[in-house]
């Protein structure tokens, strides 16, 4: 009985101790979490009106390059476009879904190869050649007249990502 | 009982080096004594400014010349304070200061002039009557314009030349410029013409805007560095950035230096503000909501942790006590 | 080879114990570490200092994160980034703050603790020393960290404290400038005491504090009585279970218990302190960034440094220095000064007693006065009388300890 008493004793305290020690793990996970001033500057604003058929410009967004590619109109419409008025456009994270190097654009046969490890990408960002596991990532972008606002979801971004189009 | 009688004597040591080297050491460094040596205690007169001060600072100077002069200045203030003004009277007067305290205003004489949108909110309406008949004497920085210099408003006192005009425009700012004011407003007008504060990213042109192009931002860099040099031409030097001054500075420090800059330090091109209580709390809630933002969270959560270790103690002490059963 | 049981279950406690010591290694430590039960809370510093320590290292890392040492950048760094944008960041730095200041009122109780009972001879010599080993690293830790924040205190110390290497007419500025990497405190400065605070201070450090932990096992810790008895006999009796009768208690979980509870109540005021009253432990000047045209109206070191500060200010600028350099060191040789042939409380050693007290009364009024304004003739001659009873103090204990009557035995 003596016994059995005195380590519930200790049991008790180390347990209570414990309570403290995940109070304090939560407030060291939450000086790992990214700084609001980061979260803040998640959002980047690029302007569609001055792209021109078939020529890739490259955007940085939440540190990542941002391919935009203006359609011409001899390539194959997608559901994957961005379209603005009359105008379809490829916006997708330039970073190979395989093991996320940067692909580099072919003007001329109208295709993505990375360089990496040979993983290709239509000009509408769908994989045509392994490696590369699946389509180019859309980041998530909400229309404003002819701009384009990053990392907010618009209706046409949850739209696709209902439709499962976005990564 | 003796191990109670061991602690006594720890911390009996250890709060009377705390005394000497915290309270006291701190009271001896920023003491203040007259010719004589008798210490002059600066007292916190609650926002309200009537001159007392002033004059005492002249006779401790054995200037009795001046002490009659400033005696006699806050003396019409207080008579001017006494009439009755006229608010739609001093309507037309308020248009003469509009003239330079407008929207965009520029540099003038040395600052930009302050927007007056809450100026019968945050400021004492005595300081008030005495800016407008001698804003040097109001700021009490006097003696920075006793040569060539000449105050950036001085032309006021030509502008509202009789006491009633005065007590007029001081109406119509009592009642027509008192409506809410949010903290930042009140610092953006008292306070932004000199001091920067670059947590909040603001400098002495107000908010910092957001450029997307490099040579925007040292475009607006070069203009802020600009009017810094006018306002440190004409303050002798530039005055200092209050991110943090909430936490460099103790609180009865800012509440007698805010009253009056030359009480704390002798001598300072800083003159009086004239904020009054409200003004006052507003910008410390300003400057603690930059400077000290995590006051709030700090006060929420310090309860929490010493109780915990208060039950800690507790539960310590009892398995201590199991520990040591019959070991005595 | 050593036998080694074939069906252990893996990382049992067999297993473990073939392999690593486990069970020895408990014993020695913990089970088997014999205290004397004769003790007070006093003997709990120790353990409250390796608690304070750990703190000081956990709560630094989460610092070091987004702390950066740069002259441009390590002001807005810690009073930005730090105390406003990271998640508890304000809460590390007022935790290591408190706690570095806390660090140091522990360790002089400590001392003066082992100072009072006469722990530091006959055996214990070593331990004596790798304390003030520890001491001086502690010192080091806590003047390179006071550079980081780099406000005007930072800067204005880094500037004084380095002079001193100087060595006053031996106007040895190459030295000065080599330690700086500069002129004046600069960027390269920052740099090298950021490396000292957070690497090579800290690593002498742990290996000091295993020395000191070592040092303590074999000559024992002393008691309330300076009494010697035989630790193996009175083992003997508490392991037969004749606990009231034995002069031990093992170190866990008898001696621990205590510890833990000791250590409850201060951070009862460490966390008192840290959340409403750590004005004392992190200086207002200090949030003045660092200027190098314009000296703070008054400058003066941390608490715990003022006491050695005194000694340097109240002399010529070359005896000055002596002074300062002998106060430094002088607490060093306290085991050889000291000539008694006893181990016992300053209560039961006659001149031995008045001597103690006249030290704290001493180094408590060096203390003040290193803080009061220098100005003041009254506190300036003050600050002269005792920094000279300060350096009388070494001489006089060994003249009054030589003259020291041996204790009789059980006294």
């Amino acid at each position: 009985m003596e016994k059995e008493r005195r380590d519930f004793m200790g049991i008790g305290l180390g347990v209570f101790t414990a309570v403290g020690g995940v109070g304090a793990l939560y407030a060291m996970k939450r000086s790992w979490d990214p700084l609001p001033s980061v979260k803040a500057a998640g959002f980047t604003e690029i302007d569609l009106a001055g792209a021109k058929d078939n020529v890739l410009t490259v955007e940085k967004w939440r540190g990542k390059p941002i391919f935009v590619l203006k359609k011409s109109a001899d390539m194959k419409a997608d559901d994957r476009d961005i379209v603005i008025g009359k105008d379809r456009f490829h916006v997708t994270i330039g970073l190979c879904t395989h093991l996320g190097c940067i692909p580099a654009y072919k003007k001329d046969d109208k295709k993505f190869m990375c360089a990496c490890h040979g993983g290709e990408f239509d000009v509408s960002g769908n994989d045509i050649k392994a490696p590369a596991p699946s389509p180019l990532v859309i980041p998530p972008f909400k229309i404003n007249g002819t701009k384009l606002v990053l990392g907010e979801e618009g209706p046409e971004y949850q739209k696709m990502k209902d439709a499962g189009l976005t990564a | 009982m003796r191990e109670l009688k061991i602690l006594a004597v720890v911390v009996f040591f250890s709060l009377l080096t705390y005394y000497l080297v915290e309270p006291f050491a701190h009271h001896e460094m920023h003491k203040k004594v007259d010719a004589e040596g008798n210490e002059i205690v600066i007292n916190h007169r609650d926002f309200v400014y009537d001159g007392k001060a002033d004059v005492e600072e002249a006779e401790r100077a054995g200037n009795k010349e001046l002490a009659t002069k400033k005696k006699a200045f806050w003396s019409d203030v207080k008579t001017i304070a006494g009439l009755k003004g006229n608010a739609t009277a001093g309507e037309a007067g308020f248009a003469m200061c509009m003239g330079c305290h407008m929207d965009g205003a520029a540099n003038m004489g040395g600052v930009i002039p302050p927007s007056l949108e809450h100026a019968g909110a945050i400021y004492d309406k005595n300081y008030l009557i005495a800016l407008i008949k001698d804003p040097a004497m109001a700021g009490n920085v006097d003696h920075k314009y006793a040569d060539t210099m000449t105050h950036p408003m001085g032309s006021v006192s030509s502008m509202f030349a009789d006491n009633q005009s005065i007590a007029d425009v001081v109406a119509y700012l009592q009642e027509k410029k008192a409506g809410e004011v949010t903290p930042k407003e009140a610092f953006n007008e008292a306070c932004v013409r000199c001091h920067a504060m670059r947590y909040d990213k603001v400098t002495q042109l107000g908010d910092t805007p957001k450029f997307k192009h490099e040579k925007d931002a040292l475009a607006h860099k070069i203009k802020v560095i600009d009017e810094q040099d006018a306002v440190k031409k004409y303050m002798g030097k530039l005055p200092p950035d209050l991110s943090m001054i909430i936490r460099a500075r103790g609180e009865h420090f800012m509440e007698t230096f805010i009253e009056n800059p030359q009480g704390q330090l002798a001598g300072t091109s800083m003159p009086r503000v004239g904020l009054n209580a409200e003004g006052y709390e507003k910008v410390k809630a300003y400057l603690t909501a930059i400077g000290d933002p995590s006051k709030v969270k700090r006060e929420a959560l310090g309860p929490w942790v010493i109780g915990f270790f208060v039950i800690f103690t507790i539960l310590a002490f009892l398995w201590k006590k199991e520990k040591w059963r019959g070991h005595h | 080879m050593a036998h080694f049981d074939e069906n252990a279950k893996p990382f049992g406690n067999k297993w473990l114990d073939e392999r690593l010591g486990v069970n020895t290694l408990m014993k020695v430590l913990n089970t088997e570490y014999w205290i004397p039960k004769n003790i007070n809370f006093l003997w709990a510093m120790g353990m409250v200092l390796a608690a304070t320590f750990g703190i000081l290292v956990i709560s630094g890392i989460f610092l070091m994160m987004y702390y950066k040492p740069d002259t441009n950048l390590a002001f807005d760094s810690v009073n930005y980034t730090i105390m406003t944008e990271v998640g508890y960041g304000w809460l590390w730095r007022h935790i290591h703050g408190v706690g570095a200041s806390l660090v140091f009122l522990i360790i002089y109780i400590h001392m003066f603790t082992g100072i009072y009972y006469s722990s530091y001879k006959q055996g214990r010599e070593l331990i004596w020393l790798s304390g003030m080993g520890l001491f001086v690293a502690f010192s080091a830790e806590a003047f390179s960290g006071y550079m980081l924040p780099w406000g005007q205190m930072s800067y204005w110390a880094g500037m004084v404290i380095t002079e001193l290497f100087a060595g006053g007419s031996l106007e040895a500025t190459g030295l000065v400038e080599w330690i700086r990497g500069d002129y004046v405190p600069g960027d390269a400065y920052l740099t090298r005491f950021f490396m000292l605070h957070v690497l090579l201070i800290p690593l002498v450090i742990i290996g000091l504090i295993v020395l000191h932990f070592g040092t303590l096992r074999l000559p024992h810790v002393n008691n309330q009585d300076g009494e010697n008895f035989d630790y193996d006999e009175a083992a003997k009796l508490y392991k037969e279970g004749k606990v009231k009768e034995s002069k031990v208690i093992p170190f866990s979980p008898v001696f621990l218990s205590k510890d833990v509870f000791v250590m409850g109540v201060y951070f009862i005021l460490f966390f008192y302190l840290v959340f409403y009253h750590f004005n004392f432990a992190m200086d207002p000047v200090n949030f003045d960034p660092a200027n190098g045209l314009s000296t703070p109206a008054h400058i003066y070191p941390e608490w715990y440094f003022l006491w050695s500060y005194e000694i340097l200010r109240p002399f010529s600028k070359d005896f000055g220095l002596i002074a300062f350099g002998i106060a430094q060191a002088a607490l060093f040789f306290l085991p050889f000064i000291d000539r008694s042939p006893n181990v016992a409380p300053a209560h039961k050693r006659g001149l031995f007693q008045i001597w103690f007290w006249a030290l704290i009364v001493i180094m408590i009024a060096l203390t003040a006065l290193g803080k009061l304004p220098p100005t003041d003739p009254l506190y300036a001659t003050l600050g002269f009388i005792f920094a000279v009873a300060f350096l009388f103090m070494g001489p006089l204990l060994f003249v009054i300890t030589k003259f020291e009557k041996p204790l009789k035995k059980g006294a």
